[in-house]
């Protein structure tokens, strides 16, 4: 079956304005379940964390370029550097390391 | 009189949200073009890129989304992807709910909920006292057409630039990712070995026998409510600290 990218979109819009939107609208006390609340607390971690580690290694030219940047992309943000910096010294590692790796093979 | 206060308030509020927008659309700019990458390598088109980044305002839950279109995935698993990988927009429109002017018209929640993204909620919430709508919709105005304007750009380019250049950009967002979990995991020792496991998990379940056939949204999904699940029942965290660790 041959699906259709714009319900995708759709579906993707809706559900994600749902998410957002139900909170702010409807929440008016304090959440007071503990595990919910550290469940809610520990998720955005564990998803960014689950789809950074090993996807990153595919996502460049080579896996060397890719770990590289996993490695970069921790110590300046361990450092302190911003979203748009780290950003940034990811793919300049990249490009560094995808220039230096023919000589070696 | 008071009316006409109101109205100084609010529109202050919305040029300092148009003034303070501008870095992160930026920044937004530079990162969404590596997910227009990601979009043209499911088979998405400019238009189609465009529309999605400016209905939907979410890196990574837009990411997650496209690499499930590239799968050919069901509608329901992109719906249930999209839900799990947004949960935390989920948290910050809860922490965003307490902070509100009980008398905020419906209108205004509606319009503030859809662009509730990690830079925005950090720089509302850092204001003193009851959120203004406003501050949000003049942050949004600025930062929102640069995130969608360069998915768009990173689907076309992808197709022009050479394939050092799109190698080096498509990292752009896994450091972003980055720049989200490491500055929390290094004031909190539990994040921080928290991440490690999860490394290690999604590594695990990336190359094992059996798991590694499950498709990848789907591994994403299993590992997140479990490792979160475990780790709410282990580390339970307080209210205050919750508060304190908030990007």
């Amino acid at each position: 079956m041959s699906r259709n990218t714009y319900i995708y979109i759709l579906i993707m819009a809706v559900v994600t304005f749902a998410v957002r939107a139900l909170p702010l609208t409807l929440i008016q006390k304090q959440i007071k379940n503990r595990f919910l609340q550290s469940f809610l607390y520990y998720v955005p971690y564990v998803t960014l964390a689950v789809m950074t580690f090993p996807a990153i290694l595919h996502a460049t030219q080579s896996p060397v370029s890719g770990l590289c940047a996993l490695l970069i992309g921790i110590l300046a943000a361990w450092l302190g550097a911003n979203l748009f910096q780290v950003a940034l010294s990811c793919c300049g590692i990249v490009l560094i390391v995808e220039l230096i790796i023919p000589f070696f093979s | 009189m008071d009316l006409y206060n109101t109205r100084n308030v609010n529109k202050k509020c919305f040029l300092q949200g148009l003034r303070n927008g501008i870095p992160i659309g930026l920044g937004y700019l530079a990162v969404s073009f590596s997910l227009g990458i990601a979009a043209k390598n499911a088979g998405l088109n400019a238009v189609q890129s465009f529309l999605t980044s400016l209905l939907c305002n979410a890196s990574a839950g837009e990411y997650a989304g496209f690499t499930l279109i590239a799968a050919g995935a069901s509608y329901i698993e992109v719906a249930v992807m999209t839900l799990i990988v947004n949960a935390r927009y989920l948290l910050m429109s809860c922490a965003m709910s307490q902070r509100m002017n009980p008398d905020t018209k419906l209108h205004h929640r509606l319009l503030m909920s859809f662009h509730v993204t990690d830079e925005l909620f950090a720089i509302a919430i850092a204001r003193p006292g009851y959120l203004n709508p406003f501050y949000s919709y003049g942050a949004v105005l600025s930062a929102a057409p640069c995130w969608a304007l360069g998915t768009a750009l990173g689907t076309i380019a992808g197709n022009i630039l050479p394939l050092r250049l799109v190698s080096a950009f498509s990292v752009a967002l896994y450091g972003m990712f980055l720049a989200v979990i490491i500055p929390p995991a290094r004031k909190n020792k539990r994040i921080a070995g928290m991440i490690i496991v999860c490394f290690a998990a999604s590594f695990a379940a990336a190359y094992l026998p059996i798991v590694s056939e499950i498709s990848e949204g789907m591994r994403t999904i299993l590992l997140t409510v479990i490792i979160a699940a475990a780790a709410a029942v282990l580390f339970p965290v307080s209210q205050s600290e919750d508060n304190g660790n908030e990007p």
